[in-house]
């Protein structure tokens, strides 16, 4: 018979996460900080207007781009809070997740051997959607030093003449880290220098703890050159109800909702009900889920101080991502007997690309007292160590 | 949210919370925070540091009881007198002033039904003032103070995920 399986996917890696997933399911009676979702439910209102959606039932497709309404309120939502404006039925379209933004985004622009930045340590999906797309990943390395913010020098270090994409995924998933205004102002000049497009994944936008988010295509001549994707599922712990979406110039949205179409054609139509409320109505519920996440933030934070574990702070997301160079171990081996000696799952740096080997990330979308539980059985361990 | 907002939102749900864990979830100083408690509290805005039990999963008999009652008000004095002569029966737990059909709904925790009834009929209908009451046994507590009582937390995301 012949090999039924095509090259390009069997060479991708497969992500360390799910080696890491299959370890914790074996370990019993193991706490883990290893979730990327909230732990909250879905507000009440938000999935009352999905039940009522079927109730009534609206179980057909929506349009290819998704309900106008839920176009608008996206509208609505990013002139209220970023002050730029989008057409809603041109410049936005709803996807399955921010993921399928990534994988439509990278697909529409990019020709084989086109060069794309990838910051990393990041979400995991990035490099291999960029291989699907024949695109040639080129990763840059975060540094701690620049609390992983990714700096206009690093962008020149890695662009040459087919560099066409940069990947920019903040707040960041797993460091935590943020861009602030002037950070995106320095790599805003590079971008346009060097005529790059910018793929911005602000899917933890609303989970940002020193000021608001600040979005690049907020700043001047950024919006003609970049992807906004954004989403549902962290803002609104809505994960499994699968929902995100695109905005960019109308010519680039078009393809990609041309692929859209052929492959999805179109996002789930009870999911769109329940989001048309969240934008509508759900920024308090936003504002209590970002005051509690923040008071757990804070107290890993304090935590890592008491039992000497370095770790740079952190504004974004629900991620910390502590050092864990001194213990002369890598990554795994360090989350390995975490979880063997401590029964603590948390998941290796290193998951999230090469430069993540020295750290862990630790989510902190659990009670806290879940937390304290967890950090109990993190100091035993630190404490074997030293 | 402003610090003494945010401090009542905390205490709210976890009283028992000391000042210093208070200080590190929202990184504040602890001596800013001893002194605004002690503020709230001389304020009266934080009036107890209570505790919710849920005493159906005892042993320990409890009855408790929702009575609506009619009241003629009394000039000059309005409802507050005689809202302060149920309210100081050590047996009621709550009195509001109502808008709607009746005046005051009243609160009463007991230990058997025939105690609450004996309230009720002795020392709440003999008041000059009561027109009538109407009185309501609670059968289960579903949900109170915003915690739901008959449900276990149970985590079922997947463990891991990116």
């Amino acid at each position: 018979m012949r090999n039924p399986i095509g090259r390009k996917v069997v060479d991708i890696r497969p992500s360390g996460i799910r080696k890491f997933f299959d370890i914790v399911l074996e370990t019993e009676g193991a706490i883990s900080l290893g979730v990327g979702e909230p732990d909250f439910d879905t507000p009440w209102h938000i999935r009352d207007e999905g039940i009522y959606s079927l109730e009534k039932g609206r179980t057909f497709y929506t349009s290819n781009s998704g309900l106008k309404e839920l176009r608008s309120e996206v509208s609505n939502y990013i002139k209220r809070t970023q002050n730029v404006t989008y057409d809603p039925l041109k410049e936005i379209f709803i996807t399955v997740g921010g993921s399928e933004a990534i994988d439509l985004a990278l697909r529409a622009m990019v020709d084989p051997g086109d060069e794309v930045l990838i910051p990393q340590p990041s979400y995991v999906s990035y490099e291999p959607c960029a291989i699907l797309a024949d695109a040639k990943p080129v990763i840059i390395e975060l540094k701690e030093e620049n609390q992983f913010r990714l700096t206009a020098q690093e962008i020149l270090d890695n662009v040459t003449d087919r560099t066409k994409i940069l990947v920019l995924p903040f707040p960041n998933n797993p460091t935590g880290a943020i861009m602030e205004k002037k950070d995106l102002e320095e790599i805003a000049k590079v971008i346009i220098e060097k005529d790059l497009y910018v793929i911005s994944d602000e899917i933890y936008s609303e989970l940002t703890y020193s000021g608001k988010h600040i979005s690049i295509v907020s700043l001047p001549g950024m919006k003609e050159r970049t992807i906004l994707i954004n989403g549902f599922s962290k803002a609104y712990a809505m994960t499994g109800w699968r929902l995100g979406y695109a905005c960019g110039p109308e010519e680039i949205m078009a393809q990609m909702v041309k692929i859209h179409q052929f492959a999805i054609m179109c996002a789930p139509t009870t999911s769109q009900y329940a989001a048309v409320e969240a934008l509508k109505n759900g920024d308090s519920d936003v504002e209590v889920m970002r005051s509690e996440y923040n008071r757990r933030r804070r107290y890993l934070l304090s935590e890592f101080e008491r039992i000497g574990l370095t770790c740079f702070e952190p504004f974004g997301a629900f991620y910390v991502f502590p050092s864990i160079r001194k213990f002369n171990m890598s990554s795994d081996e360090f989350c390995t007997r975490l979880l063997k000696e401590e029964k603590l799952a948390v998941v290796p740096g290193t998951a999230f690309g090469d430069c993540g080997e020295g750290y862990i990330r630790i989510s902190y979308a659990y009670s806290l007292d879940n937390l304290k539980a967890a950090m109990e059985r993190l100091e035993r361990f630190i404490q074997k160590l030293q | 949210m402003s610090i003494r907002e945010e401090i009542l939102s905390i205490i709210e749900k976890n009283s028992r919370i000391g000042v210093h864990d208070l200080s590190v979830l929202m990184g504040e100083d602890e001596v800013l925070i001893a002194n605004e408690l002690k503020t709230l509290e001389d304020e009266g805005i934080i009036c107890g540091y209570h505790t919710m039990i849920d005493w159906s999963k005892t042993d320990i008999e409890k009855v408790n009881a929702l009575i609506e009652v009619k009241v003629t008000p009394q000039r000059g004095l309005g409802f507050d007198s005689i809202a302060e002569r149920i309210y100081k029966y050590p047996e009621v737990t709550s009195v509001y002033l109502m808008s709607g059909g009746f005046d005051l709904m009243v609160i009463l925790e007991g230990k058997t039904l025939q105690e609450v009834a004996g309230f009720v009929s002795n020392k709440l209908s003999t008041l000059d003032t009561v027109l009538s009451t109407a009185t309501h046994f609670i059968l289960k507590k579903y949900k109170d103070h915003g915690t739901i009582l008959d449900r276990q937390y149970e985590d079922t995301r997947e463990k891991v995920s990116p």
